[in-house]
């Protein structure tokens, strides 16, 4: 069978795959941000956070469209994402427990919120909590199109502030000297890296969205020296684990999609760790190999040449 | 002992053991760690469901707590490399470890009654129905005995290895002169979390287990500069924490769990409140100086 045969052939699966591939596209560009600024697990505080949003938004306007969720995951994440920021600027609390802290608190608002929604006498409900796990085999064609529309928005979005985002990540002071607003940059970037983690949590759930963003990033930097070239890559990553990933659970018949496209986009991270050309550990203990080699010659001969 | 009371005590003393490793997690800025390990302990039950065959086996909760200290392991070995950071190699094992057991679950476990659900989000409300059963007679709820047992776990721990765990958080490279091997301590530590974590998951689920064990030592941590201060303050909110999250839950007919996990942000922003209401007291008492920013 051929995957590209397979997405012309069969409709559902190529919804399916090209909303993975939009996504891990989106997810993989502005991930390799949030690696550089050490703010990976920031993903995964802000997915976990979009829950009380989503059911929010459904409690109070009875709709389950993935736009009105989509919104309401959206307010909450980027109110998590204010928040952290706050008690990190503001108290003595370090990054790492703000978001913790944040992250379980809105997460157990949101199952609070879920036990309410439960009582409600319909079943309209049903399937609220397939955020929790994502769902992405029960993607609709407009849901894809809502995905693609906003990951070029996003994607472009990254491309008019390139130099913006790079000066602001490498060297934040450098940044502030050359008259960029800290504030407004770090707000963008942390706002369109919030959206394109609520994008993806109705494909692969809250749970395992942050690995979305670190994955590709992380194995595209293994690749790259360059900031174009690990992003470039690591959207090409994120999309390829997409397309593996839909293609796993599509042929297979009880394999969760989310879970799969993680174990494609983690696999790809640990491979590229192991066998990167240039700093993979295979290539670096081939090299320490080489260097006790000639090591051991030079002093057998040198030893030689004193004797 | 009526349920309603089991449930109170069961909620309180989870949240209160939870807290007491929570502060050594707060202070080694390794609070994702516990998010880390709340996930991957499904992974263990699985494979240890698969070894046994078994869901009341307490081999499960041994697969849990040590797949708990393997996370930690694997996810110090990729950032040894150095070629990801710390917050990028947890973010990448934690996420593999969950997906492979939901997989796993999914593909093979589909007649068990182990679904994901229950893992992932517990329900206190269920916890007095488990009883624990010795010589035929019936002595209260399991759940009261796994949050006592791991509460009391926790406090033997930390008192007697309060001298190498404060040195070890505050200046592992003293540590090392003085003679403790930091490494011992931390996996120690880490297998504490591990075996609260599991212990805790039962009755409130694993995302809420990083609730109580960072949010009430964030709080404590703003509300005091003395450890020991930290800890008790740490387990008093947790308890309370508990209580308070019964009671909520009960008034609205809400999770149990989840309103818990409500009530420790709500003390941790009390306690931010706090910090930043007395700090800036304290700022305006220099007069024409610098007032000094909290970074």
């Amino acid at each position: 069978m051929n995957i590209f045969s397979d997405i012309f052939s069969d409709y559902t699966f190529g919804v399916v795959a090209l909303g993975s591939a939009a996504l891990g596209t989106v997810s993989g560009v502005l991930g390799s941000f949030a690696v550089l600024r050490k703010q990976s697990l920031l993903g995964d505080g802000v997915s976990h956070s979009a829950l009380p949003g989503v059911v929010a938004a459904f409690l109070l306007t009875g709709i389950k469209s993935s736009g009105t969720l989509l919104f309401g995951a959206l307010a909450a994440g980027l109110a998590a994402a204010f928040l952290i920021n706050f008690f990190v600027k503001r108290t003595k609390v370090k990054f790492d427990a703000a978001l913790a802290t944040v992250m379980s608190a809105f997460f157990g608002f949101g199952t609070v919120l879920l036990t309410c929604a439960q009582k409600i006498p319909d079943s309209t409900q049903a399937g609220l909590s397939a955020f929790i796990y994502g769902q992405a085999s029960s993607m609709l064609k407009s849901d894809v199109v809502l995905i693609i529309c906003c990951s070029a928005v996003l994607i472009t979005g990254v491309l008019i502030f390139w130099k913006e985002f790079k000066v602001f990540s490498f060297d934040k002071d450098f940044s502030v000297q050359l008259g960029y607003s800290e504030r407004f940059i770090s707000l963008l970037l942390t706002f369109m890296t919030v959206a394109a983690v609520i994008l993806g949590i109705q494909t692969v759930g809250v749970v395992l969205m942050s690995a979305m963003l670190i994955a590709p990033a992380a194995a595209a930097r293994q690749w790259s020296g360059s900031l174009s070239g690990t992003v470039v890559l690591a959207a090409v990553f994120g999309a390829f684990s997409g397309v593996i990933g839909s293609y796993a659970s599509a042929v297979s018949d009880d394999l969760p999609t989310g879970p799969a496209i993680v174990v494609a986009a983690s696999a790809i991270a640990v491979a590229s760790i192991l066998f990167a050309p240039k700093r993979g550990i295979v290539k670096r203990f081939i090299q320490r190999k080489e260097c006790r080699i000639r090591l051991t010659m030079q002093k057998n001969s040198g030893g030689e040449g004193r004797d | 002992m009526g349920a309603e009371t089991e449930i109170q005590l069961i909620a309180a003393l989870t949240a209160a053991g939870c807290a007491i490793p929570g502060v050594f997690l707060v202070l080694r800025r390794m609070s994702m760690t516990s998010d880390s390990i709340t996930h991957t302990i499904l992974l263990g039950i699985v494979l240890a469901f698969f070894a046994v065959n078994d869901l009341s086996s307490p081999v499960l909760l041994f697969g849990a707590a040590l797949m708990g200290t393997v996370t930690v392991w694997l996810t110090e070995l990729l950032t040894k490399t150095r070629l990801v950071s710390e917050d990028s190699a947890t973010g990448i094992v934690f996420p593999l470890l969950f997906s492979i057991a939901v997989i796993l679950i999914t593909r093979y476990a589909g007649s068990a009654h182990l679904d994901t659900d229950s893992v992932l989000l517990g329900e206190l409300a269920f916890a007095p129905f488990d009883r624990m059963i010795v010589l035929g007679t019936d002595i209260g709820a399991k759940g009261l005995y796994i949050s006592g047992g791991l509460l009391a776990l926790n406090i033997i721990f930390v008192s007697v290895f309060f001298k190498e765990l404060t040195v070890v958080s505050f200046d592992p490279v003293l540590a090392a002169v003085m003679g403790f091997s930091p490494a011992v301590i931390h996996y120690s530590l880490m297998t504490a979390a591990s075996l609260t974590a599991v212990g805790a998951f039962e009755s409130v689920g694993s995302v809420l287990v990083t609730a109580f064990m960072i949010a009430p030592a964030a709080a404590a941590y703003l509300l005091t500069d003395d450890l020991k201060q930290m800890l008790v303050l740490a387990v008093l909110i947790g308890a309370s924490s508990g209580l308070l999250g019964y009671h909520t839950a009960m008034l609205f007919d809400v999770s149990i769990a989840g309103s818990m996990a409500c009530w420790t942000g709500i003390f941790f922003v009390a306690a931010a409140g706090f910090g930043i209401f007395s700090g800036k007291v304290k700022g305006r008492k220099i007069k024409g100086g610098n007032v000094i920013l909290k970074k």
